[in-house]
């Protein structure tokens, strides 16, 4: 359904918190229809945009600590990692142009 | 040029879309990117659309439903509608990926968007303990807390359904006459972790990163006091989505799109509108599907009355 590579809760320190490049992590689950709905648009953002930011995805349902630790209580959330840290959390689909929109900083 | 634009993918766009389909019009359906398939697409159990007698998830009866349309020829797009041209016989419609569609007419079937409270902290505590979709994140609140406004259908099958999550539902609606299907009510007051609390309104949302509680007025009393939940999911009915049509189609008082009588056809030629945009009582899937129906129908009548080039 999408074409970002998966993280987990084991990997997370390595694949995200360690990355050098602003790094969007897509939390979701099977049963979110609304997280359907925005994957390919992230897909298209990721590969349009691939030289300044990586996107990646994590299931809440396979890896619940992850998604407490960052306090996600509604999905699809759309956190931007810089550097370890949370630099903006978008929450809810919304269509590619208000995507990009909120996430103009990243993208430019 | 199309012969006919569709604006929205709820069961009132579809079912247009299966009539014009069939009818030879080629519809072009402009689905939304991200709320394709109205609003069913959040919902669990449909159990009373006829024909399923076992009842039918909403996404699959959305996925059925276009697959039917693209059987007979409908197209459909994932995009929204950034702007309206409806004046005059040709109808010009861009679309958010810039690309513009000329038609000879076009159904307006843009459903209706969910209500809000209006409270100051509704929306900084929206995605962080206030939610409008409990089928999206009522597994977060397992063994936790939660309250559910509104008295309608929508609010007895959210707190029926994060039932299955949390530990115990409150159901907060301000007067006494709840308007759920009898059976819908039942359901909530026969479940053990729901409670009712009636004739209040939910005045304040707390809550610093994390909404911790809601504090309620009684409506007779005046009186205030605070409950502690984790979750406040709001279902007190939904707007119709009429911003894309604004200065172009008439409305009625109660902000609805408004049609002639029991046709679809709007103030302006060639433009019909079907589904919750012009339905301020009903707005139940099949009373959607039945106007997308009526939609279609007029669209072709009205297309076949033109002058042929």
């Amino acid at each position: 359904m999408s074409a970002a590579r998966d993280v987990t809760d084991h990997n997370f320190a390595t694949e995200v918190l360690a990355s050098e490049k602003p790094i969007m992590v897509d939390f979701w689950a099977e049963w979110c229809g609304p997280c359907r709905a925005v994957s390919p648009i992230l897909d298209q953002i990721a590969s349009e945009h691939a030289d300044k930011i990586d996107v990646v995805k994590l299931n809440v349902d396979d890896n619940p600590e992850t998604a407490m630790k960052y306090q996600v209580t509604s999905i699809p959330t759309m956190k931007i990692f810089r550097g370890g840290e949370v630099v903006k959390t978008v929450i809810g689909a919304k269509p590619k142009p208000a995507l990009e929109a909120d996430l103009a900083e990243f993208l430019s | 040029m199309r012969e006919l634009v569709i604006i929205g993918s709820g069961p009132a766009g579809y079912t247009a879309a299966i009539y014009a389909a069939r009818a030879n019009l080629a519809p072009l359906v402009i689905a939304s990117s991200v709320e394709f398939g109205g609003d069913l697409m959040n919902t669990t159990d449909v159990d009373n659309f006829p024909g399923f007698p076992e009842g039918v998830m909403g996404p699959e009866l959305m996925m059925q439903m276009q697959k039917q349309a693209e059987r007979f020829g409908a197209e459909i797009v994932y995009d929204d509608v950034a702007s309206v041209s409806l004046d005059g016989p040709t109808k010009s419609l861009t679309l958010g990926n810039g690309e513009n569609v000329e038609a000879r007419s076009v159904i307006v079937a843009t459903g209706s968007a969910y209500r809000k409270l209006g409270l100051a902290d509704e929306d900084r505590l929206s995605g962080y303990g206030v939610s409008w979709c409990a089928t999206c994140d009522g597994a977060f609140y397992r063994n936790k807390v939660v309250a559910v406004v509104g008295g309608g259908d929508s609010a007895m099958e959210e707190a029926t359904f994060l039932t299955r999550f949390a530990d115990k539902v409150y159901i907060i609606h301000r007067s006494e006459n709840i308007r759920a299907s009898a059976v819908m009510k039942e359901r909530a007051e026969q479940d053990p972790k729901i409670e009712f609390i009636l004739n209040a309104t939910v005045a304040h949302v707390y809550g610093d990163d994390l909404v911790s509680g809601v504090g309620l007025v009684d409506t007779i009393t005046g009186d205030e006091r605070t409950l502690d939940v984790s979750g406040l999911f709001i279902a007190i009915g939904s707007d119709p989505r009429t911003h894309v049509v604004h200065g172009q189609l008439e409305l009625t008082s109660e902000g609805t799109i408004k049609v002639d009588g029991r046709s679809s056809r709007t103030n302006l030629e060639g433009v019909f509108a079907a589904g919750d945009v012009i339905d301020p009582s009903y707005r139940q899937a099949v009373t959607a599907a039945g106007s997308g129906c009526v939609a279609a129908l007029d669209a072709q009548h009205y297309l076949e009355s033109l002058p042929q080039e």
